[in-house]
């Protein structure tokens, strides 16, 4: 059987991990390669790299970690963040990136995800989706869910899964930072719209809330960043429990 | 299986450049395993290579016109080197894929064919799924059965008890990795399948 990937996500700003990581035996932790290389020791599935430089000169260090990181991880890896042409995206796939995330831009000009499609295949392209839940209901969210749009979720990620996304990265800016747990009710939604794969993302607090989203929404994988980096989950010990409770991973 | 050459000491691999895909996350497992490598452009580089891989991403119809264009192909058929198409490269050595109606290179008598999204229900297939394989196969020498291995695609070749060493379940049972006598095909990323991955890499460069 297809396992459930468990993705550890990271900051990344002009071609170093930014927010805290406590690993212990970490010597360098703004490194990405190292850390990138710590967590698939650990088991981790993928790595989502997001991208927070500011400059455009500054890409081009992203560029390069994204090398570096080919060259040292024999696991997955997407790059997201700052993507908003089709030679953006190229020259992130010729330094080895699996994948490549697009968020705002796609909103901006839905056409990209066409056009990145048709150039790398649809493997190639996740859309990366911030979603808030509102008295009219559920609406994408721009800049970390400060900016709402006129967009409702259900209707952009269907109609993303048409113009050739590959895979939606769901994440839920009502849950995001709460440690709750998934938007369970929302991703079960989105997940029986589509048939295309769906990572979770917002709320991860505990390792129950991964079984829950599983159990749950049936996503195909779920993603975090605080309690991995923190040490609060451990992958080796999260997909144990996963295990126990009868769902497919790799171990 | 059966006749297989000799072991190879001082493995050296041709990788085809034809220009079906990225090929920065190959060349970075090969070396990170300090296996010695370089890029087929005409016919007589075939000759400073022992070992060679097809490798492949995107449109298999797209992959086979590309491939028929560097007229590498005669020279492909002929190898009696151990050859391994990888992903799209694989689909290249059967002999048609539904992906755009094409005619592949019929190295192996068998067909690419798409995943039915009634009963596989997500395509692409991407992920991680465990893989059964023949024990006695070299490809996967000390690799233990029901590893899971990297898949990212659309379209699978059949399962087909002559030709498949590995199969694996999605909905359906396809073929994991195929083999006829020096060809070998993975459906999954080997450079992107871990440990597992690179242990499968290093037992072809010794086949």
């Amino acid at each position: 059987m297809l396992s459930k990937r468990i993705i550890p996500c990271l900051d990344v700003k002009d071609g170093r991990t930014v927010k805290g990581v406590n690993f212990v035996d970490l010597r360098d932790a703004g490194d990405p390669v190292e850390l990138a290389w710590q967590y698939s020791q650990q088991g981790a599935d993928e790595l989502v790299f997001l991208d927070i430089t500011a400059t455009v000169e500054n890409r081009k260090t992203t560029i390069e970690m994204c090398k570096a990181v080919a060259q040292q991880i024999n696991i997955p890896f997407t790059i997201g963040g700052g993507i908003s042409s089709v030679h953006d995206a190229e020259a992130l796939l010729n330094a080895g990136a699996d994948k490549i995330s697009i968020n705002s831009a796609a909103v901006r000009n839905p056409q990209l995800i066409n056009d990145l499609a048709a150039a790398f295949g649809v493997q190639f392209v996740v859309l990366a989706v911030d979603t808030k839940h509102l008295p009219g209901g559920d609406f994408v969210h721009l800049n970390g869910g400060r900016i709402a749009t006129q967009l409702q979720t259900q209707h952009w990620i269907t109609q993303a899964e048409q113009r050739g996304a590959g895979e939606i990265l769901l994440t839920s800016m009502d849950k995001d930072g709460t440690k709750s747990g998934f938007d369970n009710v929302l991703l079960t939604q989105i997940n029986q719209l589509i048939s295309i794969p769906i990572i979770a993302s917002g709320g991860a607090g505990n390792a129950q809330h991964f079984v829950d989203v599983f159990e749950k929404s049936n996503v195909d994988a779920a993603l975090a960043a605080s309690v991995f980096h923190y040490g609060e989950i451990l992958i080796p010990d999260l997909k144990a429990m996963l295990k126990l409770k009868g769902i497919e991973v790799r171990i | 299986m059966n006749n297989l050459p000799q072991q190879v000491s001082n493995p050296k691999i041709g990788i085809v450049n034809y220009g079906a895909g990225n090929i920065f996350s190959l060349k970075a497992a090969l070396d990170r395993l300090t296996l010695p490598y370089g890029m087929i452009n005409q016919a007589q580089d075939f000759d400073n290579y022992t070992h060679i891989i097809i490798p492949g991403v995107g449109h298999a119809g797209a992959a086979m016109q590309k491939l028929i264009d560097t007229g590498l192909l005669p020279s492909i058929k002929a190898l009696s080197k151990p050859v391994l198409g990888i992903c799209v490269g694989m689909q290249l050595i059967t002999n048609y894929s539904e992906e755009g109606n094409s005619e592949m290179t019929g190295i192996i008598p068998i067909k690419t064919l798409r995943f039915n999204t009634q009963i596989s229900k997500k395509v692409p297939h991407i992920g991680w799924n465990n893989v059964s394989i023949n024990p006695n196969n070299k490809l996967f020498a000390q690799i233990a059965n029901e590893t899971y291995f990297y898949f990212v695609h659309s379209y699978f070749i059949e399962f087909n008890t002559n030709f498949t060493i590995a199969s694996c379940n999605y909905g359906n049972i396809f073929a994991a990795a195929i083999q006829k006598n020096n060809f070998y095909g993975v459906q999954f990323h080997p450079e992107k399948s871990g440990e597992a991955g690179e242990k499968l890499l290093q037992n072809f460069a010794h086949i």
